[in-house]
Protein backbone atom coordinates (compact mmCIF):
# COMPACT_ATOMS: atom_id res chain seq x y z
CA UNK A 1 0.00 0.00 0.00
CA UNK A 2 1.57 3.35 -1.59
CA UNK A 3 -0.66 5.63 0.58
CA UNK A 4 -0.34 5.16 4.65
CA UNK A 5 -2.83 7.92 5.13
CA UNK A 6 -5.80 5.45 5.37
CA UNK A 7 -3.98 3.78 8.11
CA UNK A 8 -2.94 6.83 10.36
CA UNK A 9 -6.58 8.37 10.48
CA UNK A 10 -6.95 5.11 12.08
CA UNK A 11 -4.49 4.87 14.24
CA UNK A 12 -5.38 8.79 15.49
CA UNK A 13 -9.19 7.32 15.70
CA UNK A 14 -7.75 4.29 17.79
CA UNK A 15 -5.71 7.09 20.25
CA UNK A 16 -9.03 8.80 20.11
CA UNK A 17 -10.80 5.60 21.53
CA UNK A 18 -8.61 5.34 24.17
CA UNK A 19 -8.45 8.83 25.70
CA UNK A 20 -12.51 9.12 25.33
CA UNK A 21 -12.52 5.94 27.28
CA UNK A 22 -10.21 7.43 30.43
CA UNK A 23 -12.15 10.68 30.11
CA UNK A 24 -15.28 8.38 30.61
CA UNK A 25 -13.82 6.91 33.77
CA UNK A 26 -12.53 10.11 34.85
CA UNK A 27 -16.00 12.00 34.39
CA UNK A 28 -17.42 8.69 36.00
CA UNK A 29 -15.53 9.23 39.07
CA UNK A 30 -16.71 12.87 39.45
CA UNK A 31 -19.80 11.50 39.27
CA UNK A 32 -18.97 9.63 42.77
CA UNK A 33 -16.58 12.18 44.56
CA UNK A 34 -17.27 15.65 43.29
CA UNK A 35 -14.05 17.00 44.47
CA UNK A 36 -12.92 14.53 41.82
CA UNK A 37 -10.28 16.54 40.28
CA UNK A 38 -13.00 19.53 39.98
CA UNK A 39 -9.79 22.31 40.73
CA UNK A 40 -7.93 20.70 37.31
CA UNK A 41 -10.51 19.46 35.38
CA UNK A 42 -14.51 19.83 36.22
CA UNK A 43 -17.37 18.12 34.92
CA UNK A 44 -18.18 20.48 32.16
CA UNK A 45 -14.41 20.19 30.72
CA UNK A 46 -14.25 16.79 31.60
CA UNK A 47 -17.66 15.71 29.82
CA UNK A 48 -16.48 17.44 26.46
CA UNK A 49 -13.43 15.87 26.18
CA UNK A 50 -15.14 12.56 26.89
CA UNK A 51 -17.56 12.95 23.88
CA UNK A 52 -15.59 14.73 21.47
CA UNK A 53 -13.12 11.68 21.58
CA UNK A 54 -15.17 9.01 21.04
CA UNK A 55 -17.29 10.92 18.46
CA UNK A 56 -13.66 10.99 16.48
CA UNK A 57 -13.00 7.90 17.24
CA UNK A 58 -15.99 6.84 14.95
CA UNK A 59 -15.18 9.46 12.15
CA UNK A 60 -11.60 8.95 12.01
CA UNK A 61 -12.41 5.06 12.19
CA UNK A 62 -15.09 5.47 9.49
CA UNK A 63 -13.25 8.16 7.23
CA UNK A 64 -9.87 6.00 7.37
CA UNK A 65 -11.89 2.82 6.43
CA UNK A 66 -13.45 4.72 3.37
CA UNK A 67 -9.70 6.08 2.41
CA UNK A 68 -8.59 2.60 2.79
CA UNK A 69 -10.87 0.11 0.99
CA UNK A 70 -11.52 2.45 -1.72
CA UNK A 71 -7.82 2.38 -2.78
CA UNK A 72 -7.48 -1.29 -1.78
CA UNK A 73 -10.81 -2.60 -3.05
CA UNK A 74 -11.28 0.28 -6.14
CA UNK A 75 -7.92 0.34 -6.56
CA UNK A 76 -8.62 4.24 -7.10
CA UNK A 77 -5.87 6.43 -7.13
CA UNK A 78 -6.28 8.71 -4.12
CA UNK A 79 -4.57 11.73 -4.18
CA UNK A 80 -1.50 11.37 -1.67
CA UNK A 81 -1.50 15.23 -0.84
CA UNK A 82 -5.09 15.85 -0.22
CA UNK A 83 -5.74 12.60 2.16
CA UNK A 84 -2.87 13.55 3.67
CA UNK A 85 -3.53 17.24 4.12
CA UNK A 86 -7.36 15.79 5.23
CA UNK A 87 -5.09 13.83 8.03
CA UNK A 88 -2.96 16.85 8.93
CA UNK A 89 -5.89 19.47 9.48
CA UNK A 90 -7.99 16.72 11.17
CA UNK A 91 -4.78 16.13 13.80
CA UNK A 92 -4.45 19.80 14.25
CA UNK A 93 -8.11 20.40 14.50
CA UNK A 94 -8.43 17.91 17.25
CA UNK A 95 -5.35 19.09 19.59
CA UNK A 96 -7.01 22.70 18.70
CA UNK A 97 -10.51 21.51 20.60
CA UNK A 98 -8.14 19.48 23.11
CA UNK A 99 -6.24 23.01 24.29
CA UNK A 100 -9.80 25.04 23.88
CA UNK A 101 -11.36 22.29 26.81
CA UNK A 102 -8.51 21.90 29.10
CA UNK A 103 -8.01 25.83 29.12
CA UNK A 104 -11.91 26.06 29.52
CA UNK A 105 -12.67 27.67 26.08
CA UNK A 106 -15.93 27.00 24.92
CA UNK A 107 -18.51 28.39 22.45
CA UNK A 108 -20.97 25.87 20.78
CA UNK A 109 -23.55 24.23 21.71
CA UNK A 110 -23.54 20.83 23.12
CA UNK A 111 -21.27 18.18 21.42
CA UNK A 112 -19.57 20.93 19.42
CA UNK A 113 -18.87 22.66 22.50
CA UNK A 114 -15.38 23.95 21.08
CA UNK A 115 -15.36 27.50 19.74
CA UNK A 116 -17.31 28.11 16.33
CA UNK A 117 -14.77 29.04 14.27
CA UNK A 118 -13.30 25.25 14.59
CA UNK A 119 -15.92 23.92 12.64
CA UNK A 120 -14.64 25.18 9.61
CA UNK A 121 -11.73 23.02 9.04
CA UNK A 122 -13.78 19.94 10.26
CA UNK A 123 -15.84 20.67 7.15
CA UNK A 124 -13.20 21.51 4.94
CA UNK A 125 -12.09 17.72 6.33
CA UNK A 126 -15.75 16.65 5.17
CA UNK A 127 -15.01 18.29 1.56
CA UNK A 128 -11.63 16.73 0.96
CA UNK A 129 -13.35 13.29 1.47
CA UNK A 130 -16.31 14.15 -0.25
CA UNK A 131 -14.10 15.74 -3.35
CA UNK A 132 -11.90 12.17 -3.81
CA UNK A 133 -15.04 10.32 -3.51
CA UNK A 134 -16.80 12.13 -6.06
CA UNK A 135 -13.84 12.39 -8.42
CA UNK A 136 -13.06 8.97 -7.57
CA UNK A 137 -16.37 7.18 -7.54
CA UNK A 138 -19.03 8.86 -9.92
CA UNK A 139 -18.03 7.71 -13.24
CA UNK A 140 -19.39 4.29 -11.71
CA UNK A 141 -22.56 5.52 -10.02
CA UNK A 142 -25.02 3.63 -12.30
CA UNK A 143 -23.38 0.29 -10.80
CA UNK A 144 -23.36 1.44 -7.32
CA UNK A 145 -23.60 -0.93 -4.63
CA UNK A 146 -25.87 -0.32 -1.68
CA UNK A 147 -22.58 1.11 0.67
CA UNK A 148 -21.29 2.94 -2.42
CA UNK A 149 -24.79 5.23 -2.03
CA UNK A 150 -24.43 5.20 1.58
CA UNK A 151 -20.89 6.44 2.19
CA UNK A 152 -22.03 9.32 -0.62
CA UNK A 153 -25.27 10.16 1.37
CA UNK A 154 -22.90 9.80 4.50
CA UNK A 155 -20.68 12.55 3.59
CA UNK A 156 -22.98 15.09 1.64
CA UNK A 157 -25.13 14.97 4.23
CA UNK A 158 -22.93 15.46 7.08
CA UNK A 159 -21.37 19.00 5.61
CA UNK A 160 -25.32 19.72 5.60
CA UNK A 161 -26.17 19.40 8.73
CA UNK A 162 -22.94 20.79 10.07
CA UNK A 163 -23.67 23.68 8.37
CA UNK A 164 -27.20 23.63 9.61
CA UNK A 165 -26.15 22.96 13.70
CA UNK A 166 -24.56 26.48 13.20
CA UNK A 167 -27.69 27.82 12.14
CA UNK A 168 -27.44 29.66 15.70
CA UNK A 169 -24.94 31.84 14.55
CA UNK A 170 -27.34 33.81 12.65
CA UNK A 171 -29.93 36.22 14.65
CA UNK A 172 -32.95 35.30 13.63
CA UNK A 173 -32.67 31.56 15.01
CA UNK A 174 -29.93 32.84 18.32
CA UNK A 175 -32.83 35.41 19.01
CA UNK A 176 -35.91 32.46 19.45
CA UNK A 177 -34.86 29.89 22.42
CA UNK A 178 -37.63 27.66 21.02
CA UNK A 179 -36.50 28.14 17.24
CA UNK A 180 -32.81 27.73 18.16
CA UNK A 181 -33.12 24.44 19.91
CA UNK A 182 -35.46 22.78 17.67
CA UNK A 183 -32.66 23.25 14.77
CA UNK A 184 -30.15 22.19 17.42
CA UNK A 185 -31.54 18.73 17.55
CA UNK A 186 -33.03 18.93 14.06
CA UNK A 187 -28.82 19.06 13.01
CA UNK A 188 -27.98 17.07 16.14
CA UNK A 189 -29.86 13.89 14.99
CA UNK A 190 -29.02 14.01 11.53
CA UNK A 191 -25.27 14.24 11.79
CA UNK A 192 -25.52 11.40 13.69
CA UNK A 193 -27.69 9.70 10.80
CA UNK A 194 -25.04 10.81 8.36
CA UNK A 195 -22.38 9.24 10.02
CA UNK A 196 -24.15 6.34 10.51
CA UNK A 197 -24.51 6.05 7.20
CA UNK A 198 -20.51 6.02 7.08
CA UNK A 199 -20.48 3.59 9.34
CA UNK A 200 -23.45 0.39 8.07
CA UNK A 201 -22.51 1.54 4.84
CA UNK A 202 -19.00 0.40 6.33
CA UNK A 203 -20.47 -2.64 7.76
CA UNK A 204 -22.66 -3.93 4.98
CA UNK A 205 -19.16 -3.49 2.75
CA UNK A 206 -17.57 -6.25 4.80
CA UNK A 207 -20.35 -8.40 5.08
CA UNK A 208 -20.09 -8.33 1.25
CA UNK A 209 -16.04 -8.88 1.14
CA UNK A 210 -16.08 -11.32 3.63
CA UNK A 211 -18.39 -13.44 2.12
CA UNK A 212 -17.21 -12.64 -0.82
CA UNK A 213 -20.54 -11.61 -2.56
CA UNK A 214 -21.28 -8.37 -3.85
CA UNK A 215 -25.19 -8.95 -4.36
CA UNK A 216 -25.58 -8.51 -0.22
CA UNK A 217 -25.06 -4.67 -1.16
CA UNK A 218 -27.52 -5.14 -4.77
CA UNK A 219 -30.35 -6.84 -3.69
CA UNK A 220 -33.74 -4.66 -3.63
CA UNK A 221 -34.43 -5.06 -0.20
CA UNK A 222 -30.78 -3.33 0.33
CA UNK A 223 -31.73 -0.28 -1.64
CA UNK A 224 -35.60 -0.39 0.08
CA UNK A 225 -33.48 -0.56 3.56
CA UNK A 226 -31.39 2.12 2.28
CA UNK A 227 -34.25 4.96 1.46
CA UNK A 228 -36.13 3.77 4.61
CA UNK A 229 -32.65 5.29 6.25
CA UNK A 230 -32.83 7.95 4.88
CA UNK A 231 -36.60 9.17 4.96
CA UNK A 232 -35.17 8.74 8.99
CA UNK A 233 -32.27 10.81 8.71
CA UNK A 234 -34.05 13.45 7.14
CA UNK A 235 -37.12 13.64 9.41
CA UNK A 236 -36.98 11.15 12.23
CA UNK A 237 -35.34 13.62 14.60
CA UNK A 238 -37.64 14.80 16.77
CA UNK A 239 -38.33 11.94 19.34
CA UNK A 240 -35.39 14.10 21.09
CA UNK A 241 -37.42 16.86 21.26
CA UNK A 242 -41.40 15.46 21.99
CA UNK A 243 -41.59 17.50 24.97
CA UNK A 244 -40.16 21.07 24.09
CA UNK A 245 -43.45 23.35 22.30
CA UNK A 246 -42.14 23.31 18.64
CA UNK A 247 -44.78 22.98 15.95
CA UNK A 248 -47.26 19.77 16.52
CA UNK A 249 -46.89 18.44 12.73
CA UNK A 250 -42.63 17.84 12.77
CA UNK A 251 -43.31 15.76 16.39
CA UNK A 252 -46.29 13.79 14.75
CA UNK A 253 -44.37 13.10 11.36
CA UNK A 254 -41.27 12.12 13.06
CA UNK A 255 -43.45 9.80 15.75
CA UNK A 256 -44.62 7.91 12.47
CA UNK A 257 -40.93 6.91 10.93
CA UNK A 258 -38.59 7.09 13.94
CA UNK A 259 -36.11 4.90 14.76
CA UNK A 260 -36.86 2.29 11.85
CA UNK A 261 -33.06 2.72 10.93
CA UNK A 262 -32.06 -0.08 13.63
CA UNK A 263 -34.43 -2.46 11.85
CA UNK A 264 -33.32 -1.65 8.72
CA UNK A 265 -29.46 -3.25 9.99
CA UNK A 266 -30.61 -5.90 11.91
CA UNK A 267 -32.24 -7.25 8.90
CA UNK A 268 -29.73 -6.96 6.51
CA UNK A 269 -26.98 -8.66 9.07
CA UNK A 270 -29.59 -11.47 10.51
CA UNK A 271 -29.76 -12.25 6.37
CA UNK A 272 -26.40 -12.27 5.80
CA UNK A 273 -25.24 -14.31 8.64
CA UNK A 274 -28.41 -16.92 7.94
CA UNK A 275 -26.33 -17.41 4.87
CA UNK A 276 -22.75 -17.18 5.44
CA UNK A 277 -20.98 -20.13 5.03
CA UNK A 278 -18.49 -21.59 7.67
CA UNK A 279 -15.56 -22.13 5.33
CA UNK A 280 -15.49 -18.44 4.61
CA UNK A 281 -16.46 -17.58 8.35
CA UNK A 282 -13.44 -19.03 9.97
CA UNK A 283 -11.13 -16.23 7.80
CA UNK A 284 -12.41 -13.57 9.76
CA UNK A 285 -13.33 -15.03 13.59
CA UNK A 286 -12.49 -11.71 15.24
CA UNK A 287 -13.80 -8.98 12.94
CA UNK A 288 -17.30 -11.58 12.81
CA UNK A 289 -17.84 -11.71 16.27
CA UNK A 290 -17.84 -7.93 16.48
CA UNK A 291 -20.32 -7.81 13.51
CA UNK A 292 -22.35 -10.58 15.56
CA UNK A 293 -21.87 -8.76 18.49
CA UNK A 294 -23.27 -5.95 16.55
CA UNK A 295 -26.18 -7.90 15.94
CA UNK A 296 -27.21 -8.13 19.58
CA UNK A 297 -26.69 -4.32 20.10
CA UNK A 298 -28.81 -3.46 17.85
CA UNK A 299 -31.40 -5.72 18.85
CA UNK A 300 -31.37 -4.50 22.76
CA UNK A 301 -31.26 -0.93 21.42
CA UNK A 302 -34.12 -1.15 18.96
CA UNK A 303 -36.13 -2.82 21.03
CA UNK A 304 -35.38 0.73 23.62
CA UNK A 305 -35.97 2.80 20.61
CA UNK A 306 -39.05 1.44 20.06
CA UNK A 307 -40.22 1.85 23.34
CA UNK A 308 -39.27 5.08 24.40
CA UNK A 309 -40.15 6.69 20.34
CA UNK A 310 -43.71 6.49 21.41
CA UNK A 311 -44.34 10.14 22.90
CA UNK A 312 -46.52 8.62 25.80
CA UNK A 313 -43.44 6.50 27.14
CA UNK A 314 -40.82 9.52 26.20
CA UNK A 315 -42.85 11.25 28.17
CA UNK A 316 -41.35 9.45 31.16
CA UNK A 317 -38.22 8.80 29.16
CA UNK A 318 -36.78 11.99 28.78
CA UNK A 319 -34.06 13.57 30.16
CA UNK A 320 -33.52 10.98 32.31
CA UNK A 321 -30.39 8.20 32.32
CA UNK A 322 -32.11 5.93 30.16
CA UNK A 323 -31.44 8.59 26.82
CA UNK A 324 -28.12 7.97 27.90
CA UNK A 325 -28.62 4.28 27.63
CA UNK A 326 -29.73 4.52 24.32
CA UNK A 327 -27.08 7.09 23.03
CA UNK A 328 -23.99 5.09 24.40
CA UNK A 329 -25.64 1.26 23.68
CA UNK A 330 -25.51 2.85 19.74
CA UNK A 331 -22.04 4.70 19.90
CA UNK A 332 -20.49 1.74 21.86
CA UNK A 333 -22.29 -0.99 21.07
CA UNK A 334 -23.45 -0.47 17.06
CA UNK A 335 -21.04 1.71 16.02
CA UNK A 336 -17.91 0.64 17.90
CA UNK A 337 -18.18 -3.17 17.37
CA UNK A 338 -19.06 -2.71 13.36
CA UNK A 339 -15.52 -0.12 13.08
CA UNK A 340 -13.54 -2.64 15.50
CA UNK A 341 -14.46 -5.55 12.78
CA UNK A 342 -13.56 -2.81 10.08
CA UNK A 343 -10.05 -1.88 11.43
CA UNK A 344 -9.62 -5.55 12.49
CA UNK A 345 -10.63 -6.51 8.68
CA UNK A 346 -7.91 -3.55 7.34
CA UNK A 347 -5.15 -5.32 9.60
CA UNK A 348 -5.63 -8.96 8.38
CA UNK A 349 -5.65 -7.60 4.49
CA UNK A 350 -1.53 -5.17 5.99
CA UNK A 351 -0.52 -8.35 7.79
CA UNK A 352 -1.10 -11.80 6.58
CA UNK A 353 0.39 -12.85 9.87
CA UNK A 354 -2.28 -11.29 12.08
CA UNK A 355 -3.47 -14.20 13.99
CA UNK A 356 -7.23 -13.20 14.98
CA UNK A 357 -7.60 -15.86 17.20
CA UNK A 358 -5.50 -14.93 19.97
CA UNK A 359 -6.87 -15.43 23.31
CA UNK A 360 -6.14 -11.89 24.11
CA UNK A 361 -8.47 -11.02 21.70
CA UNK A 362 -11.43 -13.53 23.14
CA UNK A 363 -11.19 -12.36 26.52
CA UNK A 364 -11.04 -8.35 25.70
CA UNK A 365 -14.21 -9.40 23.65
CA UNK A 366 -16.14 -11.29 26.60
CA UNK A 367 -15.13 -8.18 29.18
CA UNK A 368 -15.81 -5.37 26.48
CA UNK A 369 -19.51 -6.94 25.95
CA UNK A 370 -20.15 -8.43 29.48
CA UNK A 371 -19.03 -4.55 30.94
CA UNK A 372 -21.12 -3.20 28.17
CA UNK A 373 -24.19 -4.98 28.94
CA UNK A 374 -23.66 -4.15 33.12
CA UNK A 375 -23.41 -0.41 31.83
CA UNK A 376 -26.32 -0.30 29.72
CA UNK A 377 -28.08 -1.86 32.34
CA UNK A 378 -27.03 0.61 35.21
CA UNK A 379 -27.89 3.44 33.05
CA UNK A 380 -31.35 2.04 32.66
CA UNK A 381 -31.80 1.31 36.40
CA UNK A 382 -30.74 5.08 37.17
CA UNK A 383 -32.96 6.00 34.74
CA UNK A 384 -36.33 4.74 35.91
CA UNK A 385 -35.22 5.83 38.96
CA UNK A 386 -34.40 9.29 38.29
CA UNK A 387 -38.04 9.10 35.93
CA UNK A 388 -39.74 8.02 39.33
CA UNK A 389 -38.10 10.86 41.13
CA UNK A 390 -39.52 13.37 38.67
CA UNK A 391 -43.11 12.37 38.20
CA UNK A 392 -43.96 10.56 41.21
CA UNK A 393 -41.91 12.01 44.18
CA UNK A 394 -42.70 15.95 45.59
CA UNK A 395 -40.56 17.89 47.24
CA UNK A 396 -37.18 15.49 47.04
CA UNK A 397 -34.13 17.48 46.29
CA UNK A 398 -32.33 16.75 43.41
CA UNK A 399 -28.95 15.95 45.37
CA UNK A 400 -31.28 13.65 47.43
CA UNK A 401 -31.84 11.60 44.19
CA UNK A 402 -28.35 11.74 42.58
CA UNK A 403 -27.36 10.48 46.31
CA UNK A 404 -30.12 7.56 45.56
CA UNK A 405 -28.28 6.68 42.55
CA UNK A 406 -24.76 6.60 44.56
CA UNK A 407 -25.16 2.78 43.72
CA UNK A 408 -26.15 3.32 40.18
CA UNK A 409 -23.38 5.28 39.64
CA UNK A 410 -20.46 2.78 41.38
CA UNK A 411 -21.68 -0.04 39.20
CA UNK A 412 -21.78 2.01 35.85
CA UNK A 413 -18.27 3.53 36.77
CA UNK A 414 -16.97 -0.80 37.70
CA UNK A 415 -18.77 -1.41 34.05
CA UNK A 416 -16.93 1.64 32.25
CA UNK A 417 -13.47 0.72 33.61
CA UNK A 418 -14.35 -2.79 32.17
CA UNK A 419 -15.06 -1.28 28.62
CA UNK A 420 -11.86 -0.13 28.91
CA UNK A 421 -9.72 -2.75 29.87
CA UNK A 422 -11.53 -4.80 27.20
CA UNK A 423 -11.12 -2.41 24.17
CA UNK A 424 -7.52 -2.07 25.43
CA UNK A 425 -6.61 -5.46 24.62
CA UNK A 426 -8.33 -5.89 21.56
CA UNK A 427 -6.61 -1.81 20.56
CA UNK A 428 -2.82 -2.34 21.10
CA UNK A 429 -2.22 -5.07 19.23
CA UNK A 430 -4.19 -3.62 16.64
CA UNK A 431 -1.91 -0.40 17.13
CA UNK A 432 0.90 -1.91 17.42
CA UNK A 433 -0.01 -3.52 14.01
CA UNK A 434 -1.18 -0.17 12.18
CA UNK A 435 1.94 2.28 13.39
CA UNK A 436 4.85 -0.87 12.44
CA UNK A 437 3.34 -0.83 8.52
CA UNK A 438 3.03 2.91 8.98
CA UNK A 439 6.52 2.58 9.84
CA UNK A 440 6.69 4.07 12.99
CA UNK B 1 -29.60 -2.80 -18.86
CA UNK B 2 -31.37 -3.91 -15.44
CA UNK B 3 -28.69 -1.92 -13.66
CA UNK B 4 -29.29 1.44 -15.40
CA UNK B 5 -33.39 0.56 -14.80
CA UNK B 6 -32.70 0.79 -11.25
CA UNK B 7 -29.80 3.22 -11.06
CA UNK B 8 -32.59 5.55 -12.81
CA UNK B 9 -35.36 4.51 -10.17
CA UNK B 10 -32.86 5.04 -7.35
CA UNK B 11 -32.06 8.58 -8.62
CA UNK B 12 -35.60 9.39 -8.92
CA UNK B 13 -36.40 8.20 -5.35
CA UNK B 14 -33.61 9.94 -3.85
CA UNK B 15 -35.01 13.16 -6.01
CA UNK B 16 -38.24 13.44 -4.63
CA UNK B 17 -36.97 12.86 -1.50
CA UNK B 18 -34.26 15.84 -1.49
CA UNK B 19 -37.44 17.82 -2.73
CA UNK B 20 -39.99 16.94 -0.10
CA UNK B 21 -36.71 17.58 2.78
CA UNK B 22 -36.25 20.77 1.28
CA UNK B 23 -39.77 22.11 1.37
CA UNK B 24 -39.83 20.56 5.42
CA UNK B 25 -36.51 22.76 6.07
CA UNK B 26 -37.48 25.32 4.52
CA UNK B 27 -40.75 25.50 6.81
CA UNK B 28 -38.62 24.53 9.78
CA UNK B 29 -36.40 27.59 9.34
CA UNK B 30 -39.17 30.19 8.86
CA UNK B 31 -41.84 29.25 10.90
CA UNK B 32 -42.96 30.65 14.05
CA UNK B 33 -44.12 28.60 17.03
CA UNK B 34 -46.40 30.52 19.85
CA UNK B 35 -44.52 29.76 22.78
CA UNK B 36 -41.32 31.23 20.94
CA UNK B 37 -40.08 34.17 22.41
CA UNK B 38 -37.67 36.70 20.96
CA UNK B 39 -34.95 36.97 23.41
CA UNK B 40 -34.14 40.58 24.46
CA UNK B 41 -30.27 41.78 24.38
CA UNK B 42 -29.40 41.04 27.49
CA UNK B 43 -30.62 37.58 27.26
CA UNK B 44 -28.94 36.68 24.07
CA UNK B 45 -25.55 37.89 26.08
CA UNK B 46 -26.74 35.55 29.20
CA UNK B 47 -27.33 32.76 26.38
CA UNK B 48 -23.66 33.36 24.93
CA UNK B 49 -22.30 32.99 28.43
CA UNK B 50 -24.38 29.53 28.84
CA UNK B 51 -22.28 28.49 25.87
CA UNK B 52 -19.41 29.98 27.02
CA UNK B 53 -19.18 28.48 30.24
CA UNK B 54 -20.85 25.20 28.64
CA UNK B 55 -23.38 24.62 31.28
CA UNK B 56 -24.98 22.65 29.30
CA UNK B 57 -22.39 20.31 30.18
CA UNK B 58 -24.13 19.55 33.66
CA UNK B 59 -27.50 21.33 33.04
CA UNK B 60 -30.80 20.95 31.29
CA UNK B 61 -32.93 22.91 29.35
CA UNK B 62 -35.76 21.06 28.52
CA UNK B 63 -34.14 17.74 29.55
CA UNK B 64 -31.33 17.95 27.26
CA UNK B 65 -28.06 18.24 28.92
CA UNK B 66 -26.11 16.33 31.33
CA UNK B 67 -27.49 15.12 34.18
CA UNK B 68 -24.85 16.10 37.06
CA UNK B 69 -26.83 18.88 37.74
CA UNK B 70 -30.43 19.81 37.91
CA UNK B 71 -32.97 20.60 34.88
CA UNK B 72 -32.92 24.37 34.97
CA UNK B 73 -36.34 25.25 32.20
CA UNK B 74 -38.35 26.88 34.77
CA UNK B 75 -36.25 27.72 38.00
CA UNK B 76 -36.54 31.32 37.25
CA UNK B 77 -40.62 30.87 38.41
CA UNK B 78 -39.93 27.94 40.82
CA UNK B 79 -41.09 29.43 43.91
CA UNK B 80 -38.44 27.73 46.35
CA UNK B 81 -35.94 29.12 43.80
CA UNK B 82 -36.09 32.21 42.11
CA UNK B 83 -33.76 34.61 40.81
CA UNK B 84 -32.02 35.73 44.05
CA UNK B 85 -31.60 31.95 44.99
CA UNK B 86 -30.11 31.65 41.04
CA UNK B 87 -27.90 34.34 41.71
CA UNK B 88 -26.67 33.57 44.64
CA UNK B 89 -25.73 30.24 43.06
CA UNK B 90 -23.69 31.29 40.27
CA UNK B 91 -20.85 32.51 42.25
CA UNK B 92 -20.76 30.23 45.38
CA UNK B 93 -20.38 26.84 43.60
CA UNK B 94 -21.91 23.94 44.93
CA UNK B 95 -20.43 19.81 45.82
CA UNK B 96 -20.26 19.51 41.94
CA UNK B 97 -20.27 22.96 40.43
CA UNK B 98 -17.15 25.17 39.90
CA UNK B 99 -16.94 28.50 41.42
CA UNK B 100 -17.74 30.88 38.96
CA UNK B 101 -16.61 34.29 38.92
CA UNK B 102 -19.20 36.19 36.74
CA UNK B 103 -19.61 40.32 37.44
CA UNK B 104 -22.89 41.70 38.51
CA UNK B 105 -23.53 42.73 34.74
CA UNK B 106 -22.86 38.68 33.54
CA UNK B 107 -25.10 37.59 36.72
CA UNK B 108 -27.90 40.09 35.28
CA UNK B 109 -27.69 38.16 31.73
CA UNK B 110 -27.89 34.65 32.91
CA UNK B 111 -30.78 35.50 35.12
CA UNK B 112 -32.36 37.16 31.93
CA UNK B 113 -32.14 33.99 29.80
CA UNK B 114 -33.23 32.06 32.29
CA UNK B 115 -36.03 34.06 32.54
CA UNK B 116 -36.70 33.86 28.89
CA UNK B 117 -36.80 30.30 28.54
CA UNK B 118 -39.02 29.81 31.50
CA UNK B 119 -41.99 31.77 29.98
CA UNK B 120 -41.61 29.22 26.60
CA UNK B 121 -43.18 26.36 28.70
CA UNK B 122 -42.98 23.55 31.34
CA UNK B 123 -40.59 21.00 31.68
CA UNK B 124 -40.79 18.30 33.81
CA UNK B 125 -44.41 19.24 32.12
CA UNK B 126 -47.12 17.99 34.77
CA UNK B 127 -50.31 19.48 33.05
CA UNK B 128 -49.07 17.59 29.94
CA UNK B 129 -51.92 14.99 28.44
CA UNK B 130 -51.24 11.63 27.38
CA UNK B 131 -54.40 10.10 24.85
CA UNK B 132 -54.64 6.56 24.08
CA UNK B 133 -52.78 6.72 21.10
CA UNK B 134 -49.89 7.46 22.53
CA UNK B 135 -49.15 10.98 21.91
CA UNK B 136 -48.75 13.48 24.38
CA UNK B 137 -50.57 17.37 24.18
CA UNK B 138 -47.90 19.17 25.88
CA UNK B 139 -49.14 22.52 27.93
CA UNK B 140 -48.57 26.22 27.04
CA UNK B 141 -47.63 28.69 29.07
Amino acid sequence: MKNKTALWFLILGLIALLLGMLFGILSGMQYLLPDFLKALLPFNQMRPLHVTSVLSWIILAAVGGTYFYLSEFEKASLSKRLTSFHFVVYLLTGLAIYGCYFTGHFGGKEYLEFPPVLILPILLGWMLLGSQYFRLMIGKCKTWPVYYWMWATGIVFMVYHLCESYLWLLPSFREHFIKSIEVQWKSGGSYVGSWNMLVYGTAIFLMAKIKADDSIGRSRQAFFFYFLGLTNLMFGWAHHIYIVPTAAWVRYLSYGISMTEWVILLQMIYTWRKSLPTTIVSGHPLALKFLAATDVWIFLNLLLAIVFSIPAINFFTHGTHITVAHSMGSTIGINTTILMASVVFVVSRIDPDFDEKKPRFLLGFRIFNGSLLIFWLSLLAAGIQKSHWMYFTKGTAFSSMQDSLHWCYCIFLIAGIGIFIGLYLVTIPLLKILLKACGA
Amino acid sequence: MKQIAKWKRSAAIMAMLVAVFSVYNYRIYSEMVAADTTLCPEAIHGQELWQQYNCNSCHQLYGLGGYLGPDLTNIYSDPNKGPECIKAMFNAGSRSMPVFHFSETEKKALLAYLNAVDQTGYYPDYKAKIETNGWVNISSK
